[in-house]
């Protein structure tokens, strides 16, 4: 099978290691940061970043983005929004992005949008890949899969503690990008720090020898969580940790290098 | 074991879990091993003679079944048809909310659960699983809004008392769709040894047949009952309130292949289908997912879910089982809104005619009566969801 040409495989292509993915919520803390907060992770230096499209529902997070999911609606945030705040990115004169670009949201809005009007707009854009935790992973390849990939979109699929190896086997052949593992049994920011029960975990993932690359995200919030992750996968994946700091500390270059120093040392 | 089967009909449940275009699993995959571990499990637990057993001596014994089919004839005479309650308030805790959570209790505990998880919204359901959870000595966490903890307070109370722990929810609109949520949330973060017992016909498959198959009950007693005082199984009409559509489910099942029964669901319009205070989810919705699976949902243009309104805390949820949504979809049934003034009318008018206090979701379906242009020779069962003891204070606001 040969890789899509995207961004998000270019990167896995060139840095297997200690790659970080920065996770922040669309208009938040106010409707026009997005693209603010986008260019300071990019002159941060993370390596992917993951931009939440807020939802009224959002089942499998925990209270800190549910929190600034709230808020980015107030704010008037939409998927509609995003990619008029995301339009040019890619070919902005002074500071073009590079980095790669996942959306992470939850189904309802993407299929009141269009599923393909939605593929499409991200190709417009240069989104490079989605994460959407309530579209089933057999739905996905039965309806959606050849719309996804006729706009060179890649879907990024979660597994956890509890997923089984058939299952793993069946989404590493499907999908390609890279595997989200989500580090516990948990909705977001509910964890902190690396348990045995986590490590056992990750070593049965790692001597599974799987065809994507792995990201480890959930409870990742400083040093020590990023290199216990960086030990067992690629890298790793922040959200709630980056999101307080963002309400905290606020969306300034200054600020976003400070957390992300703080994070990949 | 049998694991899936094939759909008899169009209003059964497809093995991948659909009622024609709704339903379905739309859940993320840290639920993935818990909802098919149900999925795999529960046609087979459900078939078990000791389940069977279990399940109707408790049906019998604990919750009072089979329940009365009151001929109510002042109401009769006052609408012009006649008009059966099958009386689902006189079950224990006082609403049909118990027929489901005694046979999912009994489920979880075929799975070697040990702790409960729900979601309440009046807290009908919330207090029939604290009850059962007392029954069996399992541990019970009901969340429920913030909003509703404040007025449905008696149900609160009954809860603790019972032993279970009661969290509120406080996001979004602080109701039944934001407890519901948290009660997933909770389920995501305590996989393995937590059954969550969802108190409608909502949810990922398995749960809306699976809550389907245990209040179908009702319609299969009505039937009974009903050839035995008219001579017939097939009333013209059956009426019930849609929250989530529990109890609708129950009271249409042994009728839905029967074409000449009608299948009249009443949903709450709170201020008016128009006024953006209302929970009417078939004239305000379109399709879209909630809760896990594909159904019609109050929405905005960009998908985010709207925060409903109702007078009654069982009635305030965007969605609808996606039963009822092939149901409207399809025409098999037919969805009548109903504004709180004419529930609470409906639910005064009960009570003086009948001595029946109804609860104010069964309220709404007792109005839609009024909107039905029934005639004489009609016989019609409306399903009595529930007691109205927990509305007392909003009635008597009202009086
Ligand atoms: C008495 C009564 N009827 C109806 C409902 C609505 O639920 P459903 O539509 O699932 O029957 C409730 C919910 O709390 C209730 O308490």
């Amino acid at each position: 099978m040969t890789l899509t040409q995207n961004r998000i495989n270019d990167l896995f292509a060139q840095k297997s290691e200690r790659l970080l993915n920065v996770y922040f919520t669309a208009g938040f803390p106010q409707l026009a940061d997005t693209r603010t907060v986008l260019l300071g992770l990019q002159q941060a230096g993370v390596d992917l970043v993951e931009i939440g499209m807020p939802y009224s529902d959002p089942v499998a997070d925990g209270e800190t983005i549910q929190q600034s999911n709230g808020v980015a609606l107030d704010n008037g945030m939409s998927i509609r929004q995003l990619f008029n705040q995301l339009d040019g990115c890619r070919t902005d004169a002074e500071n073009p992005i590079t980095v790669p670009i996942l959306l992470m949201g939850y189904i309802n809005p993407v299929l009141q949008f269009g599923v393909e009007a939605f593929c499409q707009k991200c190709q417009e854009v240069g989104v490079d890949g989605v994460i959407l935790p309530d579209l089933p992973f057999d739905l996905y390849v039965d309806e959606y899969k050849a719309i996804f990939d006729r706009y060179g979109l890649l879907n990024i699929f979660l597994i956890t503690p509890q997923t089984s190896d058939e299952r793993i086997r069946f989404i590493d052949e499907v999908s390609e990008g890279f595997i989200y593992m989500v580090s516990s049994a948990s909705i977001t920011g509910s964890v902190s720090g690396i348990s045995d029960v986590m490590k056992a975990y990750f070593e049965r993932i790692q001597s599974m020898n799987l065809r994507n690359p792995r990201l480890i995200g959930f409870g990742i919030n400083n040093t020590e969580t990023f290199d216990a992750a960086s030990a067992n996968a690629n890298g790793a994946i922040v959200g709630s940790a980056f999101i307080r700091h963002l309400q905290e500390q606020g969306t300034s270059a200054d600020s976003i290098q400070r957390f992300v120093n703080g994070i990949r040392a | 074991m049998q694991t899936t089967f094939e759909p008899q009909t169009s209003f059964e449940v497809s093995n991948k879990g659909f009622y024609g275009h709704f339903g379905g699993a739309f859940i993320p995959e840290m639920l993935y091993p818990n909802v098919e571990e149900l999925r795999q499990n529960y046609l087979a637990i459900i078939a078990e003679p000791s389940f069977q057993a279990e399940f109707q001596n408790l049906l019998t014994d604990y919750v009072g079944r089979p329940t009365p089919l009151f001929l109510a004839k002042r109401l009769s005479e006052q609408v012009g048809a006649t008009i059966y309650l099958k009386r689902e308030d006189l079950c224990h805790t006082g609403a049909h909310k118990i027929n489901n959570t005694i046979g999912q209790i009994l489920v979880a505990q075929r799975l070697g659960k040990k702790r409960i998880v729900a979601e309440t919204g009046a807290g009908q359901h919330g207090v029939a699983t604290a009850t059962v959870c007392a029954l069996m000595g399992l541990e019970c966490i009901i969340y429920m809004g913030a909003i509703d903890i404040e007025r449905q307070k008696p149900n609160v109370d009954r809860m603790r008392m019972l032993g279970a722990e009661v969290r509120p929810a406080r996001s979004g609109s602080q109701t039944l769709k934001d407890a519901t949520n948290e009660a997933m949330r909770h389920w995501i973060n305590n996989p393995v040894d937590t059954h969550y017992i969802i108190g409608s016909v909502v949810g990922p498959h398995p749960y809306p047949d699976m809550v389907a198959r245990f209040q179908a009950v009702i319609s299969l007693e009505s039937r009974k009952q009903l050839l035995e005082k008219e001579g017939r199984e097939n009333p013209d009409y059956v009426v019930a309130c849609v929250g989530g559509g529990s109890n609708a489910a129950g009271a249409f099942y042994h009728y839905l292949n029967e074409p000449t029964v009608r299948l009249i669901a009443a949903e709450a319009a709170g201020h008016g289908v128009e006024s953006g205070h209302s929970a009417a989810t078939t004239a305000l919705g379109k399709p879209g997912v909630l809760h896990g699976s594909r159904t019609i949902l109050m929405q905005t243009e960009d998908g985010q879910v709207t925060e409903p309104y109702s007078i009654s805390a069982g009635l305030d949820y965007p969605g609808i089982g996606p039963l009822h949504a092939h149901l409207f979809d399809s025409g098999r049934g037919e969805f009548y809104s109903i504004t709180d003034d004419d529930a609470l009318k409906a639910g005064f008018n009960l009570s003086k005619l009948e001595g029946i206090i109804p609860a104010l979701e069964t309220a709404h379906a007792l109005a839609a009566l009024n909107y039905m242009s029934l005639t004489k020779s009609d016989i019609v069962v409306v399903c009595l969801s529930g007691r109205g003891d927990k509305d007392l204070s909003t009635y008597t606001k009202h009086l």
